[in-house]
């Protein structure tokens, strides 16, 4: 015998343990559009072993979904998909009848989609969901199906499964209909689950409760294949990491190899991306082609006279009353300064106030108590009309700038609009300064005239940040303003956002959901609660020793590149099936 | 945008406190018959108004209209009328007397046929509610079908699907009927060519009111079938193993009727009205030719009648209407 033989030998042992049970060779995917194919996906092979977890990494537009919907011949209409062979188990997955993947979906491969509340049908009950994958593959009587959909509940941690499988997905909180979805896609315990951005738009300590979820499933012998664009999110459960980038898988190796000792330049882009408290100070992005442009345009003679902080709040509550006539403290004896050039962090998570509170600190809401002074001077307790003077000092950039354009305008006539009245008074003044605003974003004159669904995520957040400089403002609010991005974007945007508080001496009112970002950008932060503020402090302060449980909770949950993390998530969360969550009323 | 929204579900109230004992759902029930009720008492009123402003005697109108002669009257002929009708009266006690009536659910006396108008309504109203509901049915399942069919199943059909919204409705009820008629009546023979009450006669005009009104419902229904067909939760769906059959119908059709379900509750009163063309046209019994017959007599309680008992069918259609929203949308329930 010899050692080759041996060899051959070993490795059918190891593959007796562990079968192989998805097998992807060399599959590409186009799109035919008006005759010609345009690839997304290049050449992607890989093999899923029971109990395993592949991870495919890349930002919106790399193919890692196409990749994903294609393994369950959902890639869409017009594709083209050609592929060495797709194998599972015994089944050749490229040839099939309509009705042999109908029945190979939601019993052999279970799918996961990201956001619960639209990808559960919103007027039906979650457990109808559930029966419904059930009674489509024939499984049970509508009797049994009953009691195994609530078993199914039980068994990914919704507490009274009973009245949970009644709520429709908006009656659930985040956490619970995440769970549902999981549920309904485990109903008929397939061996593989493909779950694609399954933590995205959630809070990170049900993030952290979601990936518990699948790490459980994993030793229970689950397949995986999970779709993230955050290598952090991937990294403690994966066992094997394929970054994609332009549809070509760039690099592939266990997830040790990958995060330890990455190869090529976009996977250490990726890692560098995420942000936290190390990372402050030291950029994310690899640098940009254009060093920032310095123009004295940002005149604001208001700001460079006053001296103390440039925005002060105090006291500041405010109620909601719902239609039912109940009523809500969304903001509860909050009170901050935010001084000159400086950025203070508000963190918590959705509904905990700090929307409002920016909302206040903007006097487009108005406190039921409270005040809010802008450069020293009255700026909650006056009207509108005397506000109006200093409104240039204050200005915001939200989450999802779509919605804050109007669709119908192009980039140069939102930049325009958003210069101030009476400043510029040629066409050939207005024209330079919109140029000179772009520049400062880092974006080219080529954008000018292009509409917001023409242009990426990345650059409609930069022409928001444009539009929010327009004014020259001493303070600029940024709600939730890289939440919406995927990594790599969110690290150039951050960057940019640092170099423009430097060059202007801007201050920053931040808020948002993820502690990484807080804490990579903010001085000082206050971490808040049902409205009111649990912990403030500096950044260090409050990252590196949080006196608070709630902080704890929060750092506890927020993921991290360390590899092979240990089960529990956060102290004193012994188990994800403790019934800590309610359904709102 | 989700975010907005599971801020909003999350916020989970942790200092709630109930200002009111009633609770919302009988609020805003008793919101929607105090407006019914207004809506009720502005159509009346202005049907009133109507009356009292035409021009000339209405004593001697209503004497020319008995006796269907036109001719000045005496005094002594007109008194008998006046005191009947009341009027002599101020115009705010005829009003008062008027609005008492209603409320007793007396619409008045017919000056032609000199008998209770409720009367001559009540005889005929039976016909034109048939026709009414009947259309609704049809125009519901044709739409329903032609959308499921052609909704979303590529550009050629779709296009197709949607013109075929765009012209039926756009087609003149009168234009429709008589070809259905020629086609079905005279040349096919398989319904009679005058109407009648009969299950048979009550397809012709039903079809002549539904298919423009399928064409209009299924514009919006389009839109919204075609728009949830890109939904995650039907990818979900798909990803569960369920074809496209199921979820047409199981998924997306309840999304997408909502706009149509809205559109019902205009679509019942407008078919009342639109049931004067054709039950002349079908020679049908009905509200129709009642008020046809009225208008041309210048019968005016019995117009007013009419009016009022339009407008009432209108207010009981948008509540109806509202009823079904919920239950189709149980999220309503709640805003």
């Amino acid at each position: 015998m010899t050692i080759l033989d041996l060899n051959a030998k070993h490795i059918a042992d190891l593959s007796a343990k562990r079968p192989v049970r998805l097998s992807v060779e060399n599959l590409n995917v186009g799109f035919e559009r008006n005759g010609s194919l345009r690839p997304v996906v290049k050449n992607v092979s890989f093999d899923l072993e029971a109990g395993q977890c592949v991870a495919i990494v890349g930002e919106s537009g790399s193919g890692k979904s196409v990749t994903a919907r294609t393994l369950v011949g959902l890639t869409g209409a017009n594709a083209v998909v050609d592929a060495g062979s797709i194998r599972l188990g015994d089944d050749d997955l490229t040839a099939l009848s309509s009705k042999r993947w109908r029945s190979i979906r939601g019993r052999r491969i279970g799918f996961i989609l990201q956001d619960a509340l639209v990808s559960l049908d919103p007027l039906r009950p979650v457990g109808k969901e559930i029966e419904e994958a059930l009674a489509l593959h024939g499984w049970g009587n509508r009797a049994s199906r009953k009691r195994k959909v609530l078993d199914l509940l039980a068994s990914v941690g919704v507490p009274s499964p009973r009245n949970r499988a009644r709520q429709r997905p908006d009656e659930l909180s985040g956490g619970l209909r995440q769970r549902a979805l999981i549920a309904s896609a485990l109903a008929l315990d397939p061996e593989i689950v493909i779950a694609d951005e399954p933590t995205t738009a959630l809070d990170v300590t049900v993030q952290a409760q979601v990936l518990l979820l699948l790490e459980e499933m994993k030793q229970r012998g689950v397949s995986i294949i999970l779709i993230s664009h955050d290598l952090s999110v991937v990294a403690h459960l994966a066992d094997q990491i394929l970054v994609m980038s332009g549809g070509e898988v760039v690099e592939q190796g266990t997830a040790h190899q990958i995060l330890t000792d990455p190869q090529h330049p976009y996977t250490r882009s990726l890692i560098n991306a995420v942000p936290s408290r190390k990372t402050r100070g030291s950029r994310l992005a690899p640098a940009p082609a254009a060093a920032p442009v310095h123009t004295a345009a940002h005149a604001n003679d208001e700001h460079a006279s006053f001296d103390g902080p440039v925005l002060e709040a105090s006291g500041l509550v405010k109620h909601f009353t719902a239609p039912d006539g109940s009523r809500t403290t969304a903001v509860d004896d909050v009170s901050f300064t935010l001084g000159r050039g400086e950025t203070l962090g508000i963190v918590g998570e959705s509904g905990s106030g700090k929307s409002t509170t920016a909302r206040i600190a903007l006097a487009l809401e108005e406190a039921d108590a409270g005040t809010v002074r802008l450069l020293g001077q009255d700026w909650s307790a006056v009207p509108e009309t005397r506000r109006r003077r200093l409104r240039k000092q204050i200005s915001v950039v939200y989450q999802d700038p779509l919605s804050s354009f109007d669709p119908r305008w192009n980039t140069e006539r939102i930049l325009l609009d958003s210069l101030p009245a009476g400043a510029f008074t040629t066409a050939a003044s207005k024209r330079e300064r919109v140029l000179a605003l772009l520049a400062q974003v880092g974006l080219p004159d080529t954008v000018l005239h292009r509409f917001p669904l023409q242009l990426s995520g990345g650059q409609r957040q930069r022409v928001a940040i444009a539009r929010a400089l327009a004014p020259s403002p001493s303070i600029v609010v940024l709600d939730e303003a890289v939440s919406a991005l995927d990594v790599s974007i969110q690290a150039q945007i951050l960057d940019l956002l640092v170099d423009l508080q430097k060059q202007f001496g801007l201050s920053y009112l931040f808020i948002s959901h993820d502690l990484g970002v807080i804490s990579h950008l903010s001085d000082r932060v206050l971490v808040m609660k049902d409205g009111a503020v649990v912990e403030s402090g500096t950044a260090d302060q409050v990252f590196t020793a949080p006196a608070h449980p709630y902080t704890q909770e929060l750092l506890g949950a927020l993921p991290s590149l360390d590899e092979h993390r240990a089960v529990s998530l956060w102290p004193g969360a012994a188990s994800v099936h403790s019934a800590t969550e309610g359904s709102t009323p | 945008m989700t975010h907005t929204l599971s801020a909003k579900h999350t916020d989970a109230p942790p200092a709630t406190r109930r200002r009111l004992t009633v609770s919302p759902r009988a609020r805003s029930i008793v919101e929607k018959l105090v407006g019914a009720g207004i809506v009720l008492w502005g159509a009346a009123t202005a049907a009133f108004l109507a009356q009292v402003a035409l021009p000339g005697d209405r004593a001697t109108t209503i004497l020319n209209v008995r006796s269907g002669q036109t001719q000045l009257r005496t005094p002594e002929e007109l008194a008998p009328i006046n005191a009947e009708y009341g009027l002599q009266d101020p115009v705010l006690v005829q009003y008062l007397d008027y609005l008492g009536g209603l409320l007793r659910g007396d619409l008045g006396i017919s000056y032609q046929q000199h008998r209770p108008v409720w009367g001559i309504i009540s005889e005929q109203v039976g016909a034109t509610l048939a026709l009414t509901a009947v259309t609704l049915v049809l125009a519901w399942v044709i739409m329903v079908f032609w959308v499921t069919l052609t909704a979303g199943r590529g550009p050629r059909i779709r296009a197709f699907g949607s013109g075929v919204d765009t012209v039926t409705a756009g087609l003149p009820p009168y234009w429709l009927g008589i070809l259905l008629l020629l086609v079905f009546a005279l040349g096919l023979g398989w319904f009679p060519v005058i109407g009648g009450t009969g299950v048979n006669g009550i397809v012709l005009p039903a079809l002549t009111l539904a298919i423009p009104l399928a064409g209009f419902m299924g514009q919006a229904t389009r839109t919204e079938f075609e728009r949830s067909l890109d939904a995650p939760f039907v990818l979900t769906a798909r990803m569960r193993g369920m074809g496209d059959v199921g979820i047409r119908l199981r998924h997306v059709l309840r999304h997408a009727v909502l706009p149509a379900v809205t559109l019902s509750g205009w679509a019942i009163g407008a078919t009342i009205s639109g049931a004067v063309i054709v039950e002349s046209l079908f020679t049908r019994p009905g509200i129709g030719s009642v008020l046809i017959t009225a208008v041309d007599s210048q019968d005016l309680p019995v117009v007013t009648g009419v009016v009022v008992l339009v407008a009432a069918t209108y207010v009981v259609a948008n509540l109806l209407v509202d009823l079904a929203y919920t239950l189709i949308d149980p999220r309503m329930k709640n805003s």
